[in-house]
């Protein structure tokens, strides 16, 4: 069971800000312990910088979670940018076209307990994590 | 127009309570004595369930057990549940207690209702109903509690299992005992990071003497420690690795990154050195003063 | 955009070390802004030490850490040296998690030890060891 929460628009670095106070609000309000909260809004923010500089811009869902009792938080990333062609080799640690250090895609899904990456070339990125408590 | 008579079951309830509670008892009595519950808290548990549900049905009948009516029913239901769970009643006995409450009334249902098998079959329906629904929220209520009760023991397992010890201004050990799987590990560790800040450690022990066994996952959850306490400005020695765990840190190239130490005198020796201490031998050694009482 | 007027990070002087205390959920354009004024600073004080204390992050993402070592490294090209302090420890676990352990970057618990680091390593420099980084 998926409650939608709320959506942020990513376009300046300032909007990736927003969307880790967004994050640790919602993972405190779901009950994730102090290292999970860290964990889960530094994937965000990879994320975010992600579909800020590759996907030139897009937006973050964020959804509360609930499953037999469990709880946690599920970020959805999703732009309309070029799209990544290949995706097993984005995922890599050190692969990278942009200024970063090749961690992002690779060092969010290790800190996530599900990681969904959906993308087509020309066509946009939709990248999907979650956290559980 | 003939509506369907009404259910018999509140009269019966009413004229005979008393008969169809001792009824009741005796059929939980038959399955002989527990120890786990005495048996006035049987009796006491059986009266005052059909007490709340004869409330209940004379409030709202018998179809709507999520109603405010059955409240106090449902209320005593997990209490009771909750509480078999703690005493180590399996589920289906738990249950029992509910179903056997099912002979009585379907026997007070026949002598009611006579030959009239329409009106009969009705009322067993709808009695069939209630306690199954009643019976399923007892299983439900139980197994909760034994979840519950699973969660709090892994926490607790977990945090008694994981002393961090100041062995000197400046210096911790984590003497680690027993198997460590990937999730004990990660409590263990994110304690010992909070002890060093706690304590301003420059360095901290991990012993692992007392590990049978340490697989890759866990190597790699030390090696992450050491890593995470050196992000914060402090330094890890590991102590005490067994000639099989040592091949497999060895295998994950381990060896490269990690202080470590045959045991853990070697470990403190050397951690006092790098915070520029040293013990030094004193003339003659002191006895150990010790009191007849202990403390 | 809305750049107000505390959109710097400031750096302090304290000796011969500049002391920049991290107080903000760092935009990435303000990491960047502190990596350039801390180069201009380096060389306009001649310091020795940079100790950059970042105990109020709740965070350190790629980002902030990339630019972290870059400090790190275009002090040391300066001859300065970086101390980065009080990181906590759930940040840390995460870092490690990442795949960034900083390498080049030295750290301390506090403040005050990371002071007393950049003296030491002043002190060693000075008593000019040919091997400055002991084991």
């Amino acid at each position: 069971m998926a409650t939608p929460r709320s959506t942020l628009q990513i376009r300046t670095s300032e909007d990736i800000v927003r969307v880790r106070q967004e994050v640790r609000a919602r993972a405190i309000e779901a009950g994730l312990g102090l290292v999970d909260q860290t964990k889960i809004v530094t994937a965000a923010s990879e994320l975010a910088r992600n579909t800020l500089e590759y996907g030139r811009g897009g937006e973050a869902r964020l959804e509360m979670l609930q499953d037999h009792g469990r709880r946690g938080l599920r970020i959805v990333f999703e732009d309309r940018g070029p799209g990544i062609p290949d995706i097993d080799q984005a995922l890599r640690d050190g692969f990278t076209t942009g200024k970063g250090m090749g961690l992002g895609l690779g060092g969010a899904r290790r800190l996530c307990n599900e990681f969904n990456i959906v993308s087509a070339p020309g066509e946009g990125t939709r990248i999907t994590i979650a956290r559980w408590k | 127009m003939d509506s369907p008579p009404a259910s018999r079951l509140p009269s019966i309830l009413d004229a005979h309570a008393d008969d169809i509670l001792s009824e009741w008892i005796a059929r939980l009595r038959s399955g002989g004595a527990d120890d786990r519950i005495s048996e006035v808290e049987r009796e006491r548990q059986a009266s005052g369930f059909l007490q709340r549900m004869i409330e209940a049905i004379r409030a709202s009948g018998v179809a709507d057990i999520e109603g405010p009516a059955f409240e106090p029913l449902r209320e005593m239901l997990s209490d009771i549940s909750r509480s078999r769970a703690m005493q180590g009643f399996s589920p289906t006995e738990s249950a029992l207690f509910v179903f056997s409450l099912k002979q009585p009334l379907f026997h007070r249902l026949g002598l009611a209702w006579g030959k009239d098998a329409e009106g009969l079959a009705r009322d067993v329906w709808a009695v069939t109903l209630l306690i199954d629904a009643l019976g399923l929220r007892m299983m439900e209520a139980w197994q909760k509690t034994r979840e519950e009760v699973i969660i709090r023991q892994q926490q607790e397992i977990a945090e008694l299992s994981t002393p961090v010890v100041k062995l000197w201004q400046g210096i911790l050990a984590l003497p680690l005992i027993g198997t460590l799987d990937s999730s004990r590990t990660q409590v263990v560790m994110e304690n010992l990071l909070e002890s060093i800040v706690q304590h301003e450690a420059d360095i901290a022990i991990i012993d692992i003497t007392g590990v049978p066994t340490v697989d890759t996952l866990v190597a790699q959850h030390l090696l992450k420690t050491v890593a995470a306490a050196r992000l914060m400005g402090a330094d890890c020695i590991i102590s005490g690795i067994r000639p099989q765990i040592a091949q497999t840190m060895v295998h994950l190239g381990v060896e490269l990154n990690v202080i470590s130490k045959a045991n853990l005198s070697d470990a403190f020796a050397l951690a006092l050195r790098r915070i520029g201490r040293a013990v030094v031998r004193t003339k003659s050694p002191v006895p150990v003063m010790g009191t007849a009482h202990g403390e | 955009m809305a750049s107000d007027v505390g959109d710097r990070i400031p750096i302090l002087k304290l000796g011969d070390a500049l002391l920049v205390t991290i107080q903000v959920d760092m935009h990435d354009r303000l990491a960047l802004a502190l990596e350039d004024d801390l180069t201009n600073r380096i060389v306009q004080t001649s310091a020795k030490g940079v100790l950059i204390d970042i105990s109020a992050l709740e965070i350190v993402d790629s980002f902030i850490g990339r630019t972290l070592a870059s400090i790190a490294q275009i002090a040391r090209v300066l001859d300065a040296e970086t101390v980065v302090v009080g990181m906590r420890p759930a940040v840390a676990i995460t870092l490690v998690e990442l795949g960034l352990s900083l390498p080049g970057v030295r750290t301390a618990l506090n403040a005050e030890r990371g002071m007393a680091l950049i003296r030491t390593h002043r002190a060693d420099e000075l008593d000019a060891d040919p091997d400055g980084d002991a084991a």
